[in-house]
C-alpha cells in the first residue's frame, strides 16, 4: 500500500530529498529519517511543544505537520540554532539561567523562545509567559526559564545596540 | 571547593543543543523492532476470545506475544507479584496490555495492535473508594491503625469538637518524556536493557526472572530520564520486561515507548484518598486529640500502594503536635490503573489533612491560621510524632518567623481584607502552609547506596553511582563532591551514565535521597582513593600523610607542590590501585511499621510558603498572583539546583491541587488521558511574583556536607495554594466552604455557594 511520494526540505540550511508517505508525520522524519534528535515527542497532539521547529519563519509542533504539509519548506531544530561548541545567546542563557531540569522539553522552550524574540525583540515578562504557553515543562516551574527568555532578549538587544 | 556553587546542570550543554540523549533518541541498529500493546476495553470481567489474525497479518508485524505463548507468564509487580505482564483472561483495569506487537516501526505496531477483536464477559468493576468499600475490596487483611493516647476522650473532653471530610484527587506524573526502553539481545543469553526508569536494579531483577537467567546476565543502562517524578519507579517494568521477551523470541532488538495516550491510560498516577477527620481543640485553637481515618484508592495491584499509604499516615501530624492521636488507613483495591509513587510518596495527601484541621480551626475560632498553626508546632512541650521519633531539629518557627517578615503577610491580609471588602466579583485570599517532610526510605533495607570511582593515569576521573539523573542534577551535585574531595575542577570528573554492571544492588532514586546516598558512597570512594593518592606521596617526600593537601588540581606534600595529573600519575606507576568502591548505609534508623513505632527518618526537611490567590464568584475560575517561599535545603549543595527543584515542585504541586484533575466514567475509562484534557499548569499559570529562598543552616545530622534531601519536600508547599482558595471562598459567606481537592472552577464555585449557606 505504499503511495510514497518525494519530498524536499531544507533542515538546518541542507538541503534533504527522500521517498515517504505524505501522512509521515513531520517530527517522525526529522527524528528517525533525518537523525534530528533534538526536538522530542512529548505528546504527539500539539499540546507540548516538546517537538517545536521553525517552518518557514513560524514556529509550528510538528508532531501535527504531515511531511506533505512542509514540502520545499525551510525548517530550523534546535540542532540548527547552535551546537555544543558554539552556542547561540538563548541556548547559553538557559544553561547559565538554570532554565532546565530534566532537558527534555528545552529544544522545543529554545526553538519557540527564538521565534518569539524574532516577533518581539523586546518582550515584556508577561508577554513572554503568554508567548511560551504552549510550551509544557513539567520539572522547573518555568521561574528559569522565564529568567533565561528575558536575559537572552536584553543580550542580544545590548548586541544589535554595539553593532549599530 | 565545589561543593555549593551554584553550577549549571552537567547535561545543560546537551539539553540546550538537543545533543542531551534520551532512549527515544539512541540511534537503533538494523533490524529493531518496535512494540505496541494491545490494550483491554473493559475494567473487569474475561476475556472470553482474542482473535489476533489481523493484528499478526497486518504490514509489518513480526511477532505477536499473547497469554498463549508466553508462559509462564512474566511479573512486572515491585512487591508481591501480583501484576502479570499481559492481563487475561481476567481483566483488572481498562487500559490493561493484553498483548504486545512487535512490528518494523512504531507506528506500525501501534495501528497493528488496533485490528484485534477482543471478546469479553463483562464483571462488575469497583471503581471508586464507595464501591471498594461496599465489596470490602482491600489490600491487607483490614486498616492499619497507628495510635497514641486516647484520642476518643481527648476529643470528647475537649471544648471545641470539629469534623468533615476531604477527598483529594490524583495526579499524573507527565514526566515529559514518555515512558521507554530498548532491549539488545547480546552473546548467550545476555539481555542489554536501556530503561527511562528511577530503577535500573528493579528492571534488572524483573528482566532477569522473566527471561529465566541469573541478574549477572542482564544489564540495564540509564544515561537520564526526561523527568520521572516517581512514576519511573515501578512503571518501567512492563515495557523493559516485554522488549526482553521480544528480543529472546526474535533474537532482534526491540524497543518501546509509550505513546502519551496509552501512557496515560496503563501506568499508575499518585494515590487519590479520601479523608476523615474528627478534633477537640482549646479556645486558642490548639489540638487536643485527633483522629484521622483515610481511604487511599490504590487501583488493582498492590504495586508500592503499601508504603505509600504508610507514608501518608507519617505525616498526618506535619508540623504539629497531636497528644491524644488515632490514624487509620485503608487501602482499597479497585478496577483502576494501579496507583504509584508520585513525589511525595502519600505524605503530601496525609499532610493535607491536617492543614485542612488548622484551616477549619482557624475558621471556627475566628482566629488568624497562621497563628493557629503556629500554636500547635512541636515545641520542647510537645516534641514526638505518633509514631514515637522525637523531632530534634525542628526548624519550623525560624522560617516562619522569616518568611511571614519577607512576605509581608499581615499588611497583605490586611490588603485582602480591604480588596474583599470593596469587590463584590473578584475575592482575594492569601494562605500560610508550613512542611516537615521526613527524610529515608521507611523500608529500612532500601537505606544504602554504592559507587564506583576510578582515577586515570592522566588524573581524569570516573565516577558512577546507583543514583539516577531525572533532571534533578543529582549527577552535577555529585560530581561536584568528587571534585571537591579532590580539589580539582568539576570538569575532570566524568559523569557515567547508571550500570547495574558496575554498581549494584542499588535503590529506586526515590524518597529524595539520591543526593544523600549516592554523594555519601561517592565521597567515601573518593575519600579512599584520595588517601591513598596521599600515603604514596608522603613516602616518597617523606611527609606525613595527614598534611597532604588536594586544592585547585594540585596535591601539596611538605613543600612541594604537584599537578593532580602528575599525582595521579606517579601512584600509577607506583603500581598503587586508582580505583575504588564506596558504600554507605543511613545511620540511626530503626522502624517497626505493624506498630507505627520508631525512627523511620533520619531526619527532617522544613519549609513554608505565602500564597495569594484570586477567584472569580461568578465562574470559579482562580490564578495564583503572588508566592514567597522559604524552604530548607540544609547546606545546600548547590543552590541554584535546590531553587530550581523549590520552584519546579511548588507549581506541580500547586498543578496537583487546582487544575489537575483526573475523571474516570462509569465504565472505568479515564477520560482524561492527554494534555488536552489533563490540564499541566503552563507557563501562564505561574505566579505572577514568585519569591523563593533557602533556609541555609546546616543539617544537624551528619549528611553529606550537612546538606538536605530537597526533591520531594517542596511539593507540598503547593498545599498553601489551596489554603489561600479556601481563604477566597471564606470571603463569600460565614459557613466554612469545606473546599475539596483540585480545586477546579467548578468545584470552587460550590465551595462559594455552601460558604453562602
Ligand atoms: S509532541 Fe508535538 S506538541 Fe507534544
Ligand atoms: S526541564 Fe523537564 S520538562 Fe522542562
Amino acid at each position: 500500500m505504499s503511495n510514497k511520494k518525494v519530498f524536499k526540505l531544507t533542515v538546518n540550511g541542507e538541503e534533504q530529498e527522500f521517498l515517504a508517505e505524505p501522512r509521515e508525520l513531520l517530527i517522525h522524519t526529522l527524528r528517525e529519517r533525518l537523525g534530528k534528535t533534538g526536538p522530542h515527542i512529548g505528546c504527539e497532539t500539539s499540546h507540548c511543544g516538546a517537538c517545536t521547529v521553525t517552518l518557514n519563519g513560524k514556529s509550528v509542533k510538528s508532531c501535527t505537520v504531515f511531511v506533505a504539509q512542509a514540502d520545499g519548506a525551510e525548517i530550523t531544530t534546535i540542532e540548527g540554532l547552535g551546537n555544543p561548541d558554539n552556542l547561540h545567546v538563548l541556548q547559553e542563557s538557559f544553561k547559565e539561567h538554570h532554565g532546565l531540569q530534566c532537558g527534555f522539553c528545552t529544544p522545543g522552550m529554545i526553538t519557540r523562545a527564538s521565534k518569539l524574540l524574532e516577533e518581539n525583540p523586546n518582550p515584556t515578562e508577561q508577554e513572554v509567559r503568554f508567548g511560551m504557553a504552549g510550551n509544557i515543562c513539567r520539572c522547573t516551574g518555568y521561574q528559569n526559564i522565564v529568567k533565561s527568555i528575558l536575559a537572552a532578549a536584553a543580550e542580544m538587544n545590548a548586541a544589535k545596540e554595539a553593532a549599530e | 571547593m565545589s561543593v555549593a556553587k551554584p553550577l549549571p546542570h552537567d547535561s545543560a550543554r546537551g539539553h540546550v543543543t538537543g545533543a542531551a540523549r534520551y532512549v527515544d533518541d539512541i540511534p537503533v541498529p538494523v533490524g529493531c523492532l518496535h512494540l505496541a500493546f494491545g490494550l483491554s476495553e473493559i475494567a473487569h470481567g474475561r476475556v472470553t476470545e482474542m482473535d489476533l489474525s489481523a493484528v499478526k497479518s497486518a504490514p509489518g508485524v513480526r511477532l505477536v506475544l499473547s497469554p498463549d505463548n508466553l508462559i509462564p507468564m512474566p511479573d512486572c509487580s515491585p512487591s508481591i507479584h501480583d501484576e502479570p505482564l499481559l492481563g487475561g483472561p481476567e481483566v483488572k483495569y481498562l487500559g490493561q496490555p493484553l498483548f504486545i506487537v512487535a512490528a518494523t516501526s512504531h507506528l506500525a505496531a501501534r495501528r497493528a495492535a488496533r485490528l484485534a477483536k477482543v471478546s469479553y464477559e463483562k464483571a462488575p468493576a469497583i471503581l471508586t473508594i464507595d464501591d471498594a468499600l461496599a465489596a470490602n475490596s482491600r489490600f491487607e487483611d483490614g486498616p492499619r491503625i497507628w495510635a497514641r493516647g486516647d484520642a476518643e476522650a481527648a476529643i470528647a473532653s475537649a471544648p471545641n469538637m470539629l469534623e468533615g471530610q476531604l477527598e483529594i484527587g490524583g495526579q499524573e506524573h507527565f514526566y515529559l518524556e514518555g515512558q521507554a526502553a530498548m532491549a539488545l539481545p547480546q552473546e548467550g543469553d545476555d539481555m542489554l536493557v536501556h530503561s527511562s526508569t528511577q530503577h535500573p536494579t528493579e528492571i534488572q531483577h524483573k528482566v532477569a526472572h522473566a527471561l529465566e537467567v541469573p541478574m549477572h546476565a542482564v544489564r540495564v543502562e540509564t544515561r537520564r530520564m526526561g523527568g520521572g517524578f516517581g512514576g519511573k519507579e515501578s512503571q518501567g517494568n512492563a515495557l523493559a520486561i516485554a522488549c526482553a521477551m521480544a528480543a529472546r523470541a526474535t533474537g532482534q532488538p526491540c524497543k518501546m515507548r509509550y505513546d502519551r495516550d496509552d501512557d496515560m491510560m496503563i501506568t499508575g498516577k499518585r494515590h487519590d484518598f479520601r479523608l476523615g477527620y474528627r478534633v477537640g481543640f482549646d479556645d486558642d485553637g490548639r489540638v487536643q486529640g485527633i483522629e484521622f481515618l483515610h481511604w487511599a484508592r490504590c487501583g488493582w495491584a498492590q504495586d508500592l500502594s503499601l508504603p505509600v499509604a504508610d507514608r501518608a499516615m507519617l505525616h498526618a501530624d506535619n508540623a504539629y503536635w497531636l497528644p491524644h492521636v488515632r490514624i487509620e488507613s485503608h487501602r482499597m483495591k479497585t478496577h483502576t490503573q494501579s496507583a504509584t509513587a508520585f513525589r511525595g510518596f502519600g505524605g503530601p495527601q496525609g499532610m493535607i489533612g491536617v492543614e485542612r484541621v488548622m484551616d477549619h480551626i482557624a475558621h471556627h475560632l475566628g482566629a488568624d491560621p497562621v497563628e493557629v498553626r503556629q500554636r500547635n508546632y512541636y515545641s520542647s512541650e510537645g516534641s514526638t510524632t505518633p509514631y514515637g521519633q522525637t523531632v530534634e531539629d525542628f526548624e519550623l518557627d525560624g522560617i516562619t518567623e522569616a518568611l511571614l517578615a519577607s512576605s509581608e503577610y499581615a499588611a497583605r491580609k490586611q490588603a485582602v481584607a480591604d480588596w474583599n471588602a470593596k469587590n463584590p466579583v473578584l475575592k482575594k485570599g492569601i494562605g500560610f502552609s508550613p512542611v516537615k517532610f521526613g527524610i529515608s526510605f521507611t523500608l529500612t533495607h532500601l537505606n544504602q547506596a554504592g559507587a564506583l570511582v576510578h582515577v586515570y593515569q592522566d588524573g581524569s576521573i570516573h565516577m558512577n553511582h546507583g543514583g539516577t539523573e531525572m533532571g534533578q542534577g543529582l549527577f552535577q551535585k555529585v560530581s561536584q563532591v568528587a571534585a571537591s574531595v579532590f580539589g580539582v575542577d568539576p570538569s575532570v570528573v566524568k559523569i557515567t551514565a547508571t550500570d547495574t554492571a558496575k554498581v549494584p544492588n542499588t535503590s529506586a532514586t526515590a524518597a529524595s535521597s539520591g543526593a544523600d546516598l549516592n554523594g555519601m558512597a561517592v565521597k567515601i570512594a573518593c575519600e579512599t582513593l584520595r588517601t591513598r593518592i596521599a600515603e604514596h606521596l608522603s613516602e616518597i617526600h617523606q611527609a606525613d600523610p595527614a598534611t597532604v593537601q588536594f586544592a585547585d588540581g594540585q596535591v601539596r606534600v611538605g613543600d612541594r607542590t604537584i599537578s593532580f595529573s602528575d599525582a595521579a600519575k606517579s601512584a600509577y606507576e607506583a603500581r598503587i590501585s586508582l580505583s575504588a568502591t564506596g558504600f554507605y548505609k543511613t545511620p540511626k534508623l530503626a522502624w517497626d511499621r505493624i506498630k507505627g513505632e520508631g525512627r523511620p527518618f533520619f531526619y527532617f526537611a522544613y519549609g513554608a510558603a505565602v500564597t495569594e490567590v484570586v477567584i472569580d464568584t461568578l465562574t470559579g475560575e482562580n490564578r495564583i498572583l503572588r508566592t514567597d517561599i522559604l524552604h530548607d535545603a540544609g547546606n545546600s549543595l548547590n543552590p541554584a539546583l535546590d531553587i530550581g527543584q523549590v520552584e519546579g515542585a511548588y507549581v506541580q504541586g500547586a498543578g496537583w491541587l487546582t487544575t489537575e484533575e483526573l475523571v474516570w466514567d462509569n465504565d472505568g475509562r479515564l477520560r482524561t488521558h492527554a494534555p488536552s484534557t489533563y490540564k499541566i499548569p503552563a507557563c501562564s499559570d505561574r505566579p505572577d511574583l514568585f519569591n523563593v529562598d533557602l533556609w541555609n543552616r546546616e543539617n544537624r545530622e551528619e549528611t553529606i556536607y550537612r546538606s538536605k534531601a530537597v526533591g520531594e519536600p517542596p511539593f507540598m508547599l503547593g498545599i498553601s495554594a489551596f489554603m489561600a482558595l479556601s481563604d477566597a471562598v471564606s470571603a463569600c459567606g460565614d459557613t466554612y466552604p469545606d473546599l475539596q481537592a483540585p480545586a477546579t472552577a467548578e468545584q470552587v464555585l460550590a465551595a462559594i455557594g455552601r460558604a453562602q449557606r
